[in-house]
């Protein structure tokens, strides 16, 4: 098919000679010189839509996928009955068509095979080839160090097949970067506080709030669906937003209070507001007497925390930190201070997570309307498949006694687990990545070199040329949601649901399922007994069946919504509720933490500021994309190319740089920027500060696209501060400066 | 500060960050069509005045740039359109408030009637041309016979060819720079100036060409009259009005204006002129092709600048 | 009937959604759009006010591209919707010359294009993709004349503006402030 591209470079010539030819062409291909205009507008009568659900982010909105009479995918709606999305998708997902018609797909199995001059390239293969490669170096590597050495980096629904294949194999090795590098810190602080995690989609009743607190959250630029739609029927209903944010974001806008805090210092602020809310009893008298346990002990923790004391720390006036304190207080039990999603900042995040959820616990609005509900989901039964070997050892003992209050596996601490060394008793040989970037996604490049030139054995699942796939042995082409069957989708919400997905369209190219490349590769492993169907649409049937509906009817309805059987969606007023934690309240002192030697309550410490000439580099998120993931769909691409570096213009006036300049980024380890990045000198960022959106700067020219476009954040964050408590990896402990000559630097490929 | 920024990257071809649909084929053309309607106007302004023995080249050899110029113009047009093989659909209808649809009415008859024109000179101009159809010689000697009723058919029309380009820039609102009453008129005068300026160029009689140097001088004057109130009348106007004459004054195209259009296209070959009219003795080649390119200047400067004014961002 | 939108700029977050939706829903060839997404920002650190406007053709009353299309494509349809007949465009380009608002584009098949209020969802009494696809539901589409229409009600509820109104075109499009 002719892309619509090429027509571009012919008209936008506008030669004489071109220009005839061009519009020749469109003579030819009109509608006819005499019949009425026909637009180009889709006719939704001539199209055919099969029900998927989203996976271009976490967020997994049901929607209908439309194909037309070629059975080409041209457009992506919201289906109206899924609670994620009510009938609407954001830009990704209906940008989705992007990640379909994307030229740059994997298209062939790639097998790694040394040139003559002794540089590396892929060659193609079939996939019979790679599956013997795959299945030969497993065993061998499971053989020598036993099927516990090889571990799976995963993100997204073909972890779950890839996972099922790993842990037949024998290892329980499995982890998403999203909990040490993103929400962990929320689950455990809010878990050590409530015995319940926040986990995703975040159970936060904004729809009905009447004042939300965002500490450094970015909803609407975080595009989570959800979110997103509730906050502006907050906004409807009249909630107050308070914004706690160095940069004045688009929810700062919308938001009563804009709170221009000094950046690492959200902690000192949040202990003042508990201070004031304490001390003027703006708290839940009868929620924190019936409900919680530790009030008098945090009452003297936080007696000096005054709002004068964090004024001279975060500077944030003491009237304002009061008269925020009071509308968070007028507003109980409808309120809710946001547990934030991307939580890993400084190290002492899940201490940050606990003085949030405490401030939650004493306004009481966990388990109630406008604060928490109780979410829940559907238990669906699993396919019968035998039972997985016990592993001999798995992440916790890897680990090596660290992060004792970690939840699930830390990634970082596989990686290192990858690094040879002489204390390393539980060493990871062989990954398996799937669905995940990792040089874009983990800080501290560095280790993540020293882990991959030290394994064994890796495979890269993936749809796309990825960066993590050029450092891949293996690397096995994934087709698109859009193309495939998977499994229902299950997550928790207010009422339970599921949502199913179903191909649309054959997969392009030579790209196949993961659940399918799984299977093959158990195949040639003798493991195919835990895979016992032929096609996955038999295990989704089945499944299905066991919920009393079946594939037929999921293909009408896309969604399905069952009753709450787990109970109300709130406490209902003065109810017994017993909380999971030790001692079966609502812990405003955590005996968990105490128990592990980690403070009870959170205590405000100082973090490294930026030396002179360096500016703390702040990273986020933009609507229109999800990270390095869409960073080469031509749909979004339309909307944001690059990333750019946000400068106060007081600091862009001391360098002298002036907007839309580019600029090389170094930080304080001297590590610089492969390429550089456009200046936007805007007031919306603080002077000791720049901002930066996450996910550009890729070096792989597979991507044509998004190759050299913007630059890379996390190339910047060499400096990496550990939380000691679940191992989160802090990452906005970095400093940059700027260079305006070009530093010579070679993109790495 | 104030920051406007477009967030979904809009960046649409030859609409971002500046506007630029029209490139050199219009200015062409108006500078043609320009030149032609101004032959025209005087070949038949004479020929009704019975000046045909004085003004030979005027009335005769001028005009028979006019279908060249027309149709090179008419070709220019065709070639700037993006949706060519459509362009019989300007001939289905007429759109009275449309002025580019005046235009391709007024095209589709004066070129045709200067064709006429002309081939009703061609024997003065070659004895030997013969048109072998009987009936071509019939329309001749029709042609001859009502010249003066045909005479005032191409005045009228030669008026609105020179001043219908002006009107449809300045039906324009969304164009500040072109946005002005001025400009219909300045358009006819400049179109009558480079006329003018042809003619003087080609005549062969020394009484016609001081004649025609007379009117351009006139009309050189007038046209300096309207550029200055056309900035007069800017920097009276409103803030989009006055950031679009910023641009010749003190702007992108100050330089280029000034020098190109005023200085050598109007100023120095009026000099020129009245000197030769004071007896020195000036090779008339020189103020006649300043006065072309000013001309063409002048139209390539106001469509381009023309386009970069605008109401909002 | 008269047709025209009303947008929410308290709400809009500049997600650009209504740009995708549009560009999968009309064929919008990429590098083009037909409707875009502006931010205004206003003031000095920390006193910051931001303006966000999903931005499109205005449909206006007083349409100077209908004024001066010279064979008639640009026209008005039902409910004041300005759209182009396709093949009755030449290409001329004065339509994109006459738009205070930049809102036209010459697409590379040759004619002009621009936002059509998405008239073929419209005739089935569906909303246009934007409206339909906006996360933030801060779009309105309806029936000016029709009292009860989304429309109506928030304009008679809410402060509002139409941009550039002196240019004088009578823009339908209206921002609630």
């Amino acid at each position: 098919m002719k892309t619509r591209r090429d027509f571009i470079k012919i008209s936008a010539l506008g030669t004489a000679g071109i220009a005839v030819a061009a519009s020749s062409f469109s003579y030819a291909k009109g509608s006819g010189l005499f019949a009425k205009d026909a637009t180009q507008s889709l006719d939704d009568s001539d199209l055919q839509r099969t029900p998927t659900y989203c996976e271009v982010c976490f967020w997994k909105c049901a929607g209908w996928t439309y194909t037309n009479s070629t059975n080409e995918i041209v457009k992506i709606l919201g289906n109206d009955e899924d609670p994620h999305c009510n009938g609407r998708l954001c830009p990704r997902g209906t940008g989705g068509v992007g990640m379909y018609h994307d030229k740059d797909r994997l298209k062939t199995p790639l097998i790694r095979v040394k040139k003559e001059d002794g540089k590396s390239t892929f060659r193609e293969a079939s996939w019979d080839e790679a599956f013997d490669f795959v299945a030969a170096n497993m065993k061998k590597v499971g053989a020598e160090y036993g099927p516990e050495s090889i571990a799976l980096f995963n993100h997204g629904s073909s972890g779950h097949h890839m996972g099922h294949l790993l842990q037949a194999f024998g290892s329980s090795n499995i982890v998403a970067p999203s909990y040490a590098q993103c929400r962990g810190p929320r689950e455990v602080g809010f878990g050590a506080t409530f015995g319940a995690e926040i986990g995703s989609p975040e159970p936060t009743d904004i729809r009905d709030t009447k004042c939300m607190v965002l500490i450094g959250s970015h909803i609407g630029e975080n595009m989570h669906n959800g979110q997103v739609q509730e906050m502006s029927m907050a906004i409807d209903n009249g909630a107050t937003i308070i914004t706690v944010d160095p940069r004045f974001s688009t929810a700062a806008s919308k938001s009563k209070f804009w709170l221009p805090i000094k950046p690492a210092t959200d902690l000192a602020l949040l202990l003042a507001w508990i201070h004031v809310i304490i001390n003027e009893e703006l708290y839940d008298k009868k929620y924190v007497e019936r409900y919680t346990y530790g009030f008098d002990l945090l009452k003297k923790h936080v007696e000096n925390m005054t709002p004068e004391w964090a004024y001279g720390i975060t500077t944030i006036k003491p009237d304002v930190i009061r008269k925020t304190a009071r509308e968070m207080g007028n507003a109980s039990p409808s309120v809710i201070v946001h547990p934030g999603r991307h939580a890993t900042w400084y190290g002492d995040d899940t201490q940050r997570s606990r003085a949030i959820a405490i401030l939650n616990a004493l306004l009481g609005s966990w388990g109630r309307r406008g604060g928490f509900y109780f979410k829940e989901a559907l238990h669906v039964p699993h396919y019968p498949t035998p039972a997985y070997p016990k592993p001999k050892w798995s992440w916790k003992e890897a680990m090596n006694g660290k992060y004792p209050m970690a939840g699930l596996s830390v990634s970082n601490s596989l990686i290192d687990a990858s690094i040879p060394s002489d204390d390393n008793k539980y060493q990871i040989h062989a990954w398996i990545v799937s669905g995940t970037n990792l040089p874009l996604t983990m800080p501290d490049k560095s280790t993540l070199k020293k882990a991959m030139d030290a394994l064994d054995f890796m495979v890269v699942v993936d749809t796309m040329p990825m960066e993590i796939t050029g450092y891949a042995d293996v690397v096995l082409p994934e087709c698109t949601y859009l193309e495939r069957f998977d499994d229902l989708r299950v997550e928790p919400h207010r009422v339970p649901s599921i949502a199913v997905r179903m191909p649309a369209a054959k997969p392009k190219y030579d790209s196949m399922p993961s659940w399918w490349i799984a299977k093959k590769i158990a195949d040639k492993l003798d493991l195919g007994h835990y895979f016992p169907w032929n096609d996955y649409s038999e295990v989704v049937e089945w499944q299905l069946k066991e919920l009393g509906t079946s594939l037929e009817e999921m293909k009408t309805l896309g969604v399905k919504k069952f009753d709450r059987e787990s109970g109300a969606l709130y406490m209902r007023e003065g109810e017994d509720f017993e909380f999971s934690t030790n001692t079966g309240k609502v812990e405003l002192y955590s005996t968990e933490l105490a128990k592990h030697g980690f403070d009870p309550m959170p205590i405000y410490t100082a973090h490294p500021e930026p030396p002179s000439g360096f500016y703390r580099l702040i990273y986020g998120r933009a609507p229109m994309h999800t990270f390095s993931r869409t960073a080469n769909n031509p749909n979004l691409t339309d909307l944001m190319h690059e990333n750019a570096v946000w400068i106060n213009p007081k600091v862009a006036k001391l360098w002298s740089i002036k907007k839309d300049q580019y600029v090389w980024l170094k930080n304080q380890d001297e590590q610089v920027s492969t390429f550089p990045v456009k200046v936007r000198v805007t007031e919306r960022i603080r002077w000791d500060s720049v901002y930066m959106v996450h996910g550009f700067g890729h070096s792989n020219k597979n991507l044509k696209t998004a190759f050299g476009h913007g630059a890379s954040d996390s190339e910047m964050i060499t400096n990496v501060m550990i939380d000691p408590i679940m191992g989160g990896t802090g990452m906005r402990g970095n400093f940059i400066t700027f260079i305006t000559e070009d530093p010579g630097k070679e993109a790495k490929l | 500060m104030k920051e406007e920024i477009f967030v979904s990257g809009r960046n649409i071809p030859n609409v971002d960050p500046f506007l630029h649909i029209w490139h050199w084929q219009i200015p062409l053309y108006l500078f043609l069509g320009g030149l032609a309607a101004g032959i025209m106007f005087f070949a038949s302004l004479y020929t009704i005045l019975g000046k045909e023995k004085e003004m030979p080249t005027t009335i005769k050899w001028a005009t028979f740039l006019v279908p060249v110029a027309l149709v090179l113009g008419l070709f220019a047009l065709f070639l700037d359109l993006k949706h060519q093989w459509y362009f019989w659909r300007l001939y289905l209808t007429i759109r009275l408030e449309s002025p580019m649809s005046w235009g391709a009415w007024v095209l589709m008859l004066i070129t045709p009637l200067s064709m006429m024109w002309v081939s009703s000179y061609i024997k003065e101009l070659f004895p030997k041309w013969d048109w072998k159809f009987e009936i071509l010689n019939k329309f001749e000697k029709l042609i001859i016979e009502y010249r003066k009723p045909l005479a005032w058919v191409l005045l009228i029309l030669s008026v609105i060819l020179g001043i219908y380009t002006g009107i449809l820039l300045s039906a324009f609102n969304a164009r500040p720079l072109w946005n002005t009453a001025i400009l219909g008129p300045l358009f006819l005068v400049s179109g009558l100036s480079t006329g003018a300026a042809a003619i003087m160029w080609m005549s062969k009689s020394h009484f016609e060409r001081s004649f025609m140097s007379k009117v351009d001088l006139i009309l050189i004057g007038i046209e300096l009259f309207f550029i200055i109130h056309l900035f007069m009348g800017f920097m009276a106007s409103t803030a989009v009005q006055i950031n679009a004459a910023e641009l010749f004054l003190g702007g992108q195209f100050t330089v280029s204006f000034w020098v190109f259009v005023v200085i050598l296209g109007l100023v120095f070959p009026a000099i020129l002129e009245i000197l030769e009219l004071r007896g020195y003795k000036i090779p008339v080649a020189i103020p006649a092709l300043l006065i072309l390119f000013g001309g063409l200047m002048f139209r390539f400067i106001m469509v381009e600048a023309g386009q970069i004014t605008r109401y909002l961002y | 009937m008269r047709y025209a939108m009303a947008i929410d700029t308290k709400k809009c977050v500049g997600c650009s959604d209504c740009v995708v939706a549009c560009q999968t829903e009309n064929n919008v060839p990429h590098g083009y759009c037909r409707d875009w997404v502006v931010e205004v920002m206003d003031g000095t650190y920390p006193s910051l006010e931001l303006e966000i406007r999903s931005e499109r053709c205005n449909h206006c009353d007083n349409s100077p591209c209908v004024r001066c299309c010279p064979t008639g494509a640009s026209h008005y349809e039902m409910g004041g919707i300005v759209t182009v007949t396709h093949n009755e465009c030449i290409g001329c380009g004065a339509c994109i010359e006459s738009c205070p608002y930049d809102a036209r584009y010459s697409h590379p098949d040759g004619y002009v294009d621009k936002c059509t209020f998405c008239l073929h969802r419209v005739e089935k009494g569906e909303k246009p993709a934007c409206v339909s696809v906006c996360p933030t539901n801060c779009m309105y589409f309806g029936d000016l004349d029709d009292p009860g229409s989304d429309v109506s009600v928030a304009l008679k509820n809410r402060k509002h503006k139409t941009l550039a109104p002196e240019a004088g075109t009578n823009p339908h499009i209206f921002y609630l402030i």
